[in-house]
């Protein structure tokens, strides 16, 4: 399926691309988890990608800052562009490409050290030294993330201590400190309350002035909030990839709509 | 027939609520009809007993309206609904507020039928508003028979239809008029059957409405104010 099939012409035309994934594959060792996939994410603007378990969400974000290649057996083929760059061409390095591609998982991982230090970790491994400057970037990234006020007194605290909600943003803070260009989200608020949702949505939102956002999300509900544009994965293939306010309302393919619909087919896909 | 697949949610309870929705939808269409049909003959057979069951009609008609809305409120808030489902839910809100004024519009006309009351006028000009009036019937049960198999290409021929009656109505009017600069002792005769074939024309004006509620649930596509019904051009292309 080329990237004319799944997206109307013209859809991202004028919009420059943070990613591309280009005729992307992806061979686990015993299986083929992506196919052929032609995904365009647009700069500072915040993209869903939707689809059932297992039809290769996760795995396709790990693509875009090489995480999977720590996983043996693993095969990616075909191209994926950073800002036009080829990523798995060796253009930029791994440890560079993951600091201009973060990511957040679902469960969100502080690590076990003071608040401020969680913040200031990616700083200190980029060498940066000077105290003045690790305090202004760490403070910078905890008000980016709504999180300054609620931590400025106890930033020596552990960062364990906060509560889920305060951990993800604590998590989406320490990738922000190191000044980003993508980040990418799987599944970041499936283990948060309502309200913490709510709050996380809220900061996604903000995001998308500087950041442009990639997010993996099971929640219909919280892609039609957050999402500019929706990607609909399923079982290894981008079948569908349009504005949000499309795939929600007239989806182009019954494969969409079954999905964000919750139908069930009579006759499985493939 | 399920063009629409509505049954095929995984949550039964959403496929039932669905069912039923659409079920209360036809049912209050029902109503509407008859009230339209009685209104019609009140006129014909100039029986004064039928105005009384158009007007007893309206009330289970306008709790219909309310009923059919606060499921649409419930399915909303607690479904949040997406796509074919959201359009469902969406036209169905528009398709009662149009029902529901048919209903008002064949209460006006068995009213005017009692004012008129034995008092004669010309053959003629009750031919010309039976006419009219069967054609708005017609519009009206097919459009709801469109609605009911969800077929956008049948509503989509009576949406066209619709001109027709707008013809009937010019004629008629125009007829009328002479009438009054005629005959001017039955000005208020005749002032009564302008008002009936306004009623009639608008019946066919949110019949078309609802039409257009048809097209968009199942094609996606909101072709109010598009000048459809006007033109001979296809209908906006299907999904694959
Ligand atoms: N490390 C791995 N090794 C082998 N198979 C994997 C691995 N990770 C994921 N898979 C398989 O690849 C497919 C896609 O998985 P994943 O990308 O996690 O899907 P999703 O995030 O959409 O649920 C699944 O069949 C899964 O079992
Ligand atoms: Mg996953």
């Amino acid at each position: 399926m080329s990237a004319v099939e799944v997206m109307p012409a013209q859809l991202l035309a004028g919009l420059e691309l943070a990613l591309q994934a280009r005729g992307l594959s992806l061979d686990y060792a015993d299986r083929r988890a992506l196919d052929s996939v032609h995904l365009q994410v647009p700069s500072r603007r915040v993209t869903a990608l939707i689809g059932p378990s297992g039809c290769g969400k996760s795995s396709l974000l790990r693509c875009f800052n090489r995480l999977n290649d720590e996983i043996a057996g693993c095969r990616v083929g075909g191209e994926i562009l950073l800002f036009g760059d080829d990523v798995y061409a060796g253009a930029i390095a791994p440890p560079e490409l993951r600091r201009r591609v973060g990511m957040v998982f679902q469960k969100p991982n502080p690590f076990p050290q003071s608040i401020v230090d969680n913040v200031a970790f990616g700083l200190r491994l980029a060498g940066i030294r000077s105290r003045l400057e690790l305090d202004d970037r760490v403070e910078a990234a905890l008000r980016a993330t709504g999180l300054w006020h609620e931590v400025r007194d106890r930033l020596a605290a552990s960062a364990l201590q906060l509560s889920a909600g305060q951990q993800q943003r604590l998590v989406i803070a320490r990738a922000l400190a190191v000044e980003p260009e993508v980040l990418l989200m799987d599944e970041p608020a499936s283990m948060l309350d309502p309200i913490s949702t709510l709050r996380f949505e809220e900061l996604v939102v903000a995001l998308r002035e500087r950041y442009s956002v990639l997010l993996v999300t099971h929640n219909m509900q919280q892609a039609a909030r957050v999402a500019d544009y929706t990607a609909f994965l399923h079982a290894g293939r981008l079948l569908e990839f349009d504005t949000t306010d499309h795939i929600f309302t007239n989806p182009r393919l019954r494969e969409t709509e079954d999905y964000i619909t919750g139908r069930m087919r009579e006759t499985p896909l493939r | 027939m399920d063009r629409l697949h509505l049954g095929q949610h995984i949550s039964q309870q959403f496929n039932t609520e669905l069912a039923a929705l659409t079920k209360q939808v036809l049912a209050m269409g029902g109503l509407v009809e008859a009230q339209l049909a009685t209104a019609l003959e009140a006129h014909a057979a100039r029986d004064l007993r039928q105005v009384a069951h158009v007007v007893a009609r309206e009330s289970e008609v306008n709790a219909a309206e309310l009923e059919i809305d606060a499921r649409c409120t419930q399915i909303l808030a607690r479904r949040q609904p997406a796509a074919s489902d959201l359009r469902l839910v969406l036209a169905v809100v528009r398709m009662v507020t149009n029902l529901e004024r048919i209903g008002d519009e064949a209460e006006r006309i068995a009213r005017i039928a009692e004012k008129l009351g034995n008092g004669e006028f010309a053959e003629h000009y009750g031919v010309k508003l039976a006419q009219m009036g069967s054609l708005v019937r017609d519009q009206l049960r097919g459009t709801l028979d469109a609605f009911a198999r969800m077929d956008e290409t049948s509503a989509l021929d009576w949406l066209r239809r619709d001109r027709e009656v707008d013809l009937l109505y010019k004629e008629l009017t125009r007829l009328l008029v002479e009438l009054m600069q005629r005959e001017s002792e039955r000005v208020p005769a005749a002032l009564e059957l302008l008002w009936c074939a306004r009623a009639l024309e608008r019946i066919g004006d949110r019949c078309k409405n609802i039409g257009e509620q048809v097209i968009y649930l199942v094609r996606g596509k909101d072709v109010r104010h598009t000048g459809l019904s006007r033109s001979a051009a296809p209908l906006p292309d299907a999904k694959s």
